[in-house]
């Protein structure tokens, strides 16, 4: 279970990105994340696993306070926390192989890492996995040369390949056309329950956010002004949410318009 | 009227304004200045000059055959300079490697390591091979080992910058990719940072090889070993019949290398 109170995030001087936010997530939950570019959606993801430090506020993992770990304890946390990124951020000149038994680097030592001598148990993980998402037969061949699709689901291996109490998906379909990124939505969906693994999704599609996920949190300006299901999403919290972006100032008229928060 | 003021416009054209065209002529009298002061200052001593086409033809006659009866004792030699380039090429990659991850901006651990990294880089860069081979045959004695750390301590701040600039263009996100997944320091830098910096270290550590068998040939002028003792040796004993041998020795050795190089960089690229 995930709980966050309060989170502040405020890079430098300026106004906050995020501003006191609350979310909890709970069993395997999939919960998108939606809201207009500079809404916080990605700052709030990377404040989770701390690739962004908060400013304040409390995020706790399964009862594990996140934001004050510091060194070996945040690397043990972070092993965790599985996370899918919009650029796939593979290592473009490794094999498939080893793009996704880089999930398991928290597990093993720095010799092992570089020998590429990986427990056996990890090896049929990997074969597992990739065979489930239907890219076993690709482990030899260089990640560049995978397509779109393909690279996004050596993401999502390598990210499962952690054994994580939760995962997280930042626009993770952003990079790839209509029918793939349906696939990528299909299979986020599935393994979340195969593996009753919470899933939180940022996302701009809102279709496929409906479709797709159990429940949508709707964010503005770094707060939260829709949290519910897909039958609540009505147009009324599309407006809320996408409503008036070129003017940035109606944030209280926004606020009453979401009624559908459940 | 509108179309002939157009046409009048158009056939004025310069291509620099009147400040610009100042800045060019006072360059070009700059330039001039620099080489006539220079060639004043320098004092050459004319009657040398207009004596050198008779040397040159005079010593093209004492050089008149090559000596070929030493071939045995230049070919060890040129092997020696070549052992001098390959040797100081590896022990560099041990230094420069470590140098250029604090060097490079992305990965130093601080301000302080930044700073000793890029000193580190300076010192080794401005002060030339044959400088430091005559440190080393002062500190070492005369011989191969003062050559090896010569060349390889000219070779740090070249492998070391050139590697610090290329940690410096990595792509952040696997980076980003691997901390998220719980990885240690040096696991990272394993995984992200050194797959995408392997090209460019391979072209620069042959590269520099390239230039070290080079910098090897003249270190026996200074007694730091390579095919320069011979030379320097034959140049002592006017036996200009040797040194030719040696020259063209020389000339055959960097072809050799540059040919080996750039064969071996067609495979790595």
């Amino acid at each position: 279970m995930l709980e966050i109170s309060n989170l502040v995030k405020r890079y430098g001087k300026d106004d906050a990105v995020l501003k006191g936010l609350n979310l909890s997530v709970t069993g395997s939950e999939v919960v998108s994340i939606v809201g207009a570019s500079g809404a916080g959606k990605s700052t709030m993801l990377r404040c989770i696993n701390r690739l962004v430090e908060p400013t304040s506020g409390s995020i706790t993992l399964n009862g594990l306070e996140l934001t004050q770990l510091r060194g070996a304890a945040l690397r043990k946390a972070r092993r965790k926390i599985g996370m899918v990124f919009q650029g796939f951020n593979l290592i473009d000149r490794l094999s498939v192989m080893e793009n996704v038994l880089a999930g398991r680097l928290g597990y093993v030592s720095l010799f092992q890492a570089v020998s590429r001598r990986y427990p056996q148990e990890d090896i049929e993980r990997a074969f597992y996995l990739m065979d489930r998402v239907g890219i076993a037969h690709y482990a030899n061949k260089r990640a560049d040369e995978l397509s779109g699709g393909e690279r996004q689901r050596v993401g999502v291996v390598r990210a499962l390949m952690q054994n994580p109490e939760i995962l997280l998906a930042d626009e993770p379909t952003a990079s790839l056309d209509p029918k793939t990124s349906e696939q990528i939505m299909v299979l986020l969906q599935g393994l979340a329950s195969e593996m009753s693994l919470p899933v939180l999704i940022n996302i701009h599609n809102v279709a496929q956010a409906k479709a797709y996920t159990d429940r949508i949190v709707g964010l503005r300006h770094g707060q939260m002004i829709f949290d519910g299901g897909p039958s609540d999403f009505n147009s009324d919290a599309l407006d809320a949410i996408y409503g008036g972006i070129e003017n940035p100032d109606d944030d209280g008229q926004d606020i009453s318009v979401s009624g559908g928060v459940a | 009227m509108v179309e002939q003021k157009e046409d009048s416009l158009a056939k004025y054209w310069t291509r620099y304004d009147s400040k610009e065209r100042w800045i060019r002529y006072v360059i070009y009298f700059l330039t001039v200045f620099a080489v006539v002061w220079a060639v004043k200052d320098i004092d050459i001593f004319w009657p040398w000059v207009w004596d050198a086409p008779n040397q040159m033809q005079n010593l093209a006659v004492r050089m008149w055959p090559p000596e070929l009866g030493a071939w045995s004792a230049i070919g060890a030699a040129l092997l020696e300079t070549v052992h001098i380039a390959t040797l100081s090429t590896m022990l560099t990659v041990f230094v420069a490697l470590p140098v250029s991850y604090i060097a490079a901006q992305n990965t130093t651990p601080n301000r302080a390591t930044l700073w000793l990294g890029r000193t580190i880089l300076v010192s080794s860069r401005s002060v030339n091979t044959i400088i430091w081979a005559l440190l080393f045959v002062a500190i070492f004695g005369p011989g191969v080992l003062a050559g090896i750390l010569a060349v390889m301590f000219r070779s740090i701040g070249f492998i070391g910058k050139l590697m610090g600039e290329a940690i410096e263009e990595i792509d952040r996100k696997p980076v980003e990719a691997m901390e998220a997944t719980g990885a240690t320091r040096m696991q990272v830098v394993f995984y992200a940072i050194v797959p995408q910096v392997m090209p460019a270290f391979f072209a620069i550590v042959i590269l520099r090889w390239d230039i070290n068998i080079r910098e090897s040939t003249v270190l026996g002028l200074v007694g730091a070993g390579g095919i320069g003792v011979l030379l320097q040796g034959a140049i002592d004993t006017f036996a200009w019949q040797t040194v030719a041998t040696i020259l063209i020795g020389i000339v055959f050795l960097v072809l050799v290398g540059e040919t080996v190089t750039s064969v071996l960089r067609k495979k790595v690229l």
